[in-house]
């Protein structure tokens, strides 16, 4: 019912429809081509889609809190870091003794250090099934804690971005340190194999690739559900309005609270697929620059809208590997200008100008414009 | 960072122990000598030439030879002839310095750099031009006779009418006198002038007679931090005589508490330099953020312009640190407040009431100017040299001493908030500020132009960044991430201290400083920062408005 809802949205059927000839698309041109074929797609090609593909699942799940709930999280790289690494951990204890060290339990880097054995925490991540249930748990618990504290004492608007900011800083910091047992500044990498398959496989990487559309699918589904049902209306109403919408009576800290927590765990998920297909998690991941770069991506697409945001984020990192090719120097400066620009000129962003251009849109599905109404904070 | 006092170096251990019976003959007869060569001294200045030179080449070829043991005994030859070059000689020698060319001269090297050194006449002293260093050859010397060396110049040094050289020298003696050295250091103690130096010569002969068993000296010897005394003690401590042991043993606990007590004061000390720092980094944005409602995330960037105005300073002024330094407190204010009005005119009147958006926009512009840095500039860090007036510390006993750079940033940050609460309090624009701060409608209405009260609070707030960057330019390195190492802590610390409040900004800063410095000792820096960073995160969740939330209507805002 409210999942089967958005299905009849025309902005939902539109975007899967294209997510769907992509991928399919995709696919063929890999498969089925020669690869002397100039339509060719190689698989460096697919697996740099992949990772575009969980990016936008990343930036899906920032438009979530940003553009519905008025969060402005400058944390969600910790989300999709904490999801990376305990994928990370997976895929770090599926290379048994292939490692540098030959130890049968140990990873490489634990070797390295002189432990004897596996930290506590390390314990299960041989099984699949717990990693996998660990890619939503820990994201999640996070934020569960986080938000729980922040937003039973009204923490919001821009001191919500800061502590979220010092949150990314400060788990960064501890993943850089060795003691922790996580790699340290090398992180988790020399992965092998993903559920018994070679993970340097191009048959692997199309199934990753594969499996980041479906999920980005699902992500958006589950957040365009969220967003068109009854607890949606609540949220934007919590955006534009705070104090008020709590005198009506909303206990608007448990919204919040739902929200972030599945957007965190969205997140993770995306921080999952993305680590298999880059092939290391390391503490970078947690720098506020990524995290605040992920807000970015959703501004220049357009807040509030998810496709948005998939676009944006599809749309920067393209430009980012266009660049930082051609010439990396001038990445900074373009990146700087876009944030500038986008904030300035394009504050409903991309999907802002879609929707300008064909005036007769279902407008009611996307929020009006949110940077006019007034940040209320309590 | 923390600069504690090197123990003696081990290879002293190592000396030849025929080594201070022989120094303590040669210091008799320096004793005897004193009155000439202090007239040797004063003659050398009027006519330097006085001496036989054949003499003195004589007893710089005698250090010429291939044994050390010949080099130990020509050393001492040199300690005891009345030369007055002999200091010079012995320094010289133990840098390195002593050299001999091609032709058989003995030459200073002044400086070794590149293939042609300058060099002077070791006899004369008169510069010779340059000579390729391959035509000099250093006369080697080896850890013993290094040591050897070192005491010898310590021994002399106490009969130098420079006071600096016999502290030093006193210093060194400490631990190390033996029973041939004993009985003349009593005179020498007589004859001293300065306290200082009495009261060092005075433990080093207390040190040597609690080794000989006499409990009366241990008196002398309590109350000091000296680590070499406490190496003593300890030693008489775990000896046979188990009423000296008691009794340096409760010297000893005396000392340790009086150590605790410096140790407490050290790690406050630190902290506090630490949090003026923080409260130097954080009180721009306290301006900015907490008076104007602005999210500058480039606030980082605008401390890093001030860091590099003073780099340009000292590029434009070479040689002349000092002057550079004081020049680019004016020229970082300006530099980083016309960058601040740049920024509020190119982007942040765009956004007014849009504090997310404001983020995003500044923290754009944060890393344009970073990589503007790096192209322009250099990716790599830039050493900006501190004057001279600022290197050193402020010896306050043994076991303290206070670096007196961060003594002086520690000054600046308070002069700089100082300045800012009158200029907040007591000033026409303050008044103006405060108003549009409180109610822009009503502050208009009566007059105040409000959008130059933007301007003037945003390049006020800037220019105290500026400041920030040129006290962090004597502390740390000057680069393009100079900024973004402390754009957090600020937010952090404007945010802990309560928005809007001077006061709290200076409290916040300041107590963190502390609170990291009395953590790291057990946590380590890192974890330090990450307990800290948590720790705020969590006081945010208590008190949402930070230690000192403004009250009344214009918390409301």
């Amino acid at each position: 019912m409210w999942l089967t809802r958005p299905f009849s949205e025309r902005s939902t059927q539109l975007f899967l429809g294209v997510l769907i000839a992509a991928m399919t698309l995709v696919t063929f041109l890999h498969l089925a081509l020669p690869e002397s074929n100039p339509l060719y797609v190689n698989a460096y090609t697919v697996n740099l889609f992949g990772k575009y593909l969980s990016y936008a699942l990343l930036a899906v799940a920032v438009d979530l809190v940003w553009g519905y709930l008025g969060i402005l999280s400058l944390g969600h790289g910790a989300f999709f870091a904490l999801g990376g690494y305990a994928m990370g951990m997976y895929l770090m204890r599926q290379i048994g003794d292939r490692g540098v060290y030959g130890h049968p339990e140990l990873p490489d880097f634990m070797v390295f250090l002189n432990w004897d054995s596996l930290p506590w925490y390390w314990a299960g991540f041989d099984m699949a099934w717990f990693a996998f249930l660990m890619v939503l748990l820990a994201p999640g618990l996070l934020a569960l804690v986080f938000g729980f504290l922040a937003f039973r004492s009204r923490v919001t608007g821009v001191y919500l971005s800061i502590i979220t900011q010092a949150l990314t800083f400060a788990l960064m910091l501890a993943f850089f340190r060795n003691e922790m047992g996580f790699g340290g500044n090398n992180g988790l990498t020399d992965f092998r194999d993903i559920l018994g398959f070679n993970l340097r496989s191009d048959s692997v990487r199309l199934g990753l690739f594969l499996a980041t559309g479906v999920a980005l699918g699902l992500g958006y589904l589950i957040c365009r559900a969220i967003a068109s049902s009854k607890l949606g209306r609540v949220c934007v109403a919590t955006r534009d309005a705070e104090a008020r919408t709590r005198f009506l009576g909303y206990r608007v800290e448990r919204f919040q609270l739902f929200v972030f927590v599945v957007s965190a765990m969205l997140a993770g998920v995306a921080g999952a697929l993305y680590v298999p297909q880059v092939g290391i998690i390391n503490p970078s991941e947690f720098s506020p620059l990524f995290s605040i770069e992920i807000v970015l991506w959703v501004a220049l697409g357009g807040r509030a809208t998810l496709y948005g945001a998939v676009i944006g984020a599809i749309l920067v990192n393209y430009a980012k590997t266009i660049f930082t090719g051609v010439m990396p120097e001038a990445w900074l400066f373009a990146l700087g200008a876009m944030f500038v620009l986008v904030t300035v000129f394009l504050p409903k962003g991309v999907a802002g100008l879609l929707a300008y251009r064909r005036k007769n849109s279902t407008s009611s599905s996307t929020p009006g414009n949110t940077s006019n109404t007034k940040e209320v904070s309590a | 960072m923390r600069n504690f006092p090197l123990p003696w170096p081990c290879a002293a251990r190592a000396r030849p122990a025929s080594a201070w019976p022989a120094l303590a003959w040669m210091l008799l007869l320096m004793l005897l000598l004193m009155p000439t060569l202090a007239h040797a001294q004063d003659q050398t200045q009027n006519q330097p030439q006085d001496q036989s030179d054949d003499a003195a080449i004589e007893l710089l070829e005698a250090l010429d030879v291939s044994s050390y043991a010949d080099k130990g005994a020509a050393i001492e030859a040199i300690v005891t002839s009345d030369d007055s070059r002999a200091r010079e000689w012995l320094q010289e020698l133990l840098d390195g310095r002593l050299q001999r060319t091609d032709d058989g001269r003995f030459v200073v090297v002044l400086e070794n750099r590149g293939r042609d050194w300058p060099v002077a006449d070791a006899l004369t002293g008169e510069a010779l031009g340059e000579i390729s260093r391959r035509n000099l050859e250093r006369i080697g010397i080896n850890n013993a006779l290094r040591n050897q060396l070192r005491s010898a110049i310590a021994v002399v040094d106490l009969y130098s009418p420079d006071l600096e050289r016999r502290r030093a020298s006193a210093e060194r003696l400490l631990g190390e006198v033996d029973a041939d050295l004993a009985e003349p250091l009593v005179s020498v103690i007589e004859g001293e002038e300065d306290d200082q130096v009495r009261e060092r010569l005075v433990q080093a002969l207390a040190i040597h007679r609690i080794e000989l068993g006499e409990l009366d000296a241990l008196s002398q010897l309590e109350g000091s931090l000296h680590p070499r005394v406490r190496v003593a003690l300890n030693r008489a401590a775990s000896g046979d005589d188990p009423v000296l042991a008691d009794a340096a043993r409760s010297a000893l606990a005396g000392i340790e508490q009086q150590l605790k007590i410096n140790r407490g004061l050290e790690t406050l000390y630190f902290g506090l330099s630490l949090g003026s720092v923080l409260v130097l980094a954080a009180i721009g944005l306290a301006i900015t953020f907490g008076v104007m409602g602005v999210i500058n995330m480039a606030h980082g960037e605008l401390i890093m312009l001030g860091a590099y105005t003073t780099w340009a300073m000292q590029q434009l002024l070479p040689g002349q640190p000092g002057l550079a330094l004081i020049l680019s407190i004016p020229a970082g204010f300006l530099v980083a407040a016309l960058a601040g009005i740049a920024i509020e005119r190119g982007v942040i009147q765009f956004l007014k009431g849009r504090p997310l958006e404001t983020l995003l926009a500044t923290f754009g512009v944060s890393l344009i100017l970073q990589q503007l840095v790096r192209t322009v500039i250099s990716p790599l860090n830039r050493t900006v040299v501190s004057p001279e007036w600022m290197s050193g510390s402020l010896h306050i006993n043994d076991a303290l001493s206070l670096t007196l750079n961060r003594m002086f940033v520690l000054g600046f940050a308070l002069v700089v908030f100082a300045g800012l609460m009158l200029i907040m309090r007591r000033t026409r624009l303050g008044l103006e500020v405060r108003a549009v701060t409180q109610n822009r409608a009503m502050a208009r209405s009566m007059g105040i132009r409000a959008t130059r009260v933007d301007i003037m609070t945003f390049a006020l707030g800037s220019g105290v960044a500026g400041l920030a960057g040129v006290a962090l330019s004597q502390l740390t390195n000057v680069g393009p991430n100079l900024g973004q190492n402390y754009i957090i802590d600020s937010f952090m610390v404007v945010v802990f201290g309560g928005v809007g409040n001077l006061w709290g900004t200076l409290v916040a800063g300041l107590s963190l400083g502390v609170i990291n410095q009395v953590l790291e000792p057990w946590a380590g820096a890192v974890l330090a920062k990450i307990i800290v960073l948590v720790f705020i995160i969590l006081f945010i969740q208590k008190r949402p408005r930070g230690l000192f939330p403004q009250k009344g209507r214009a918390a409301e805002g």
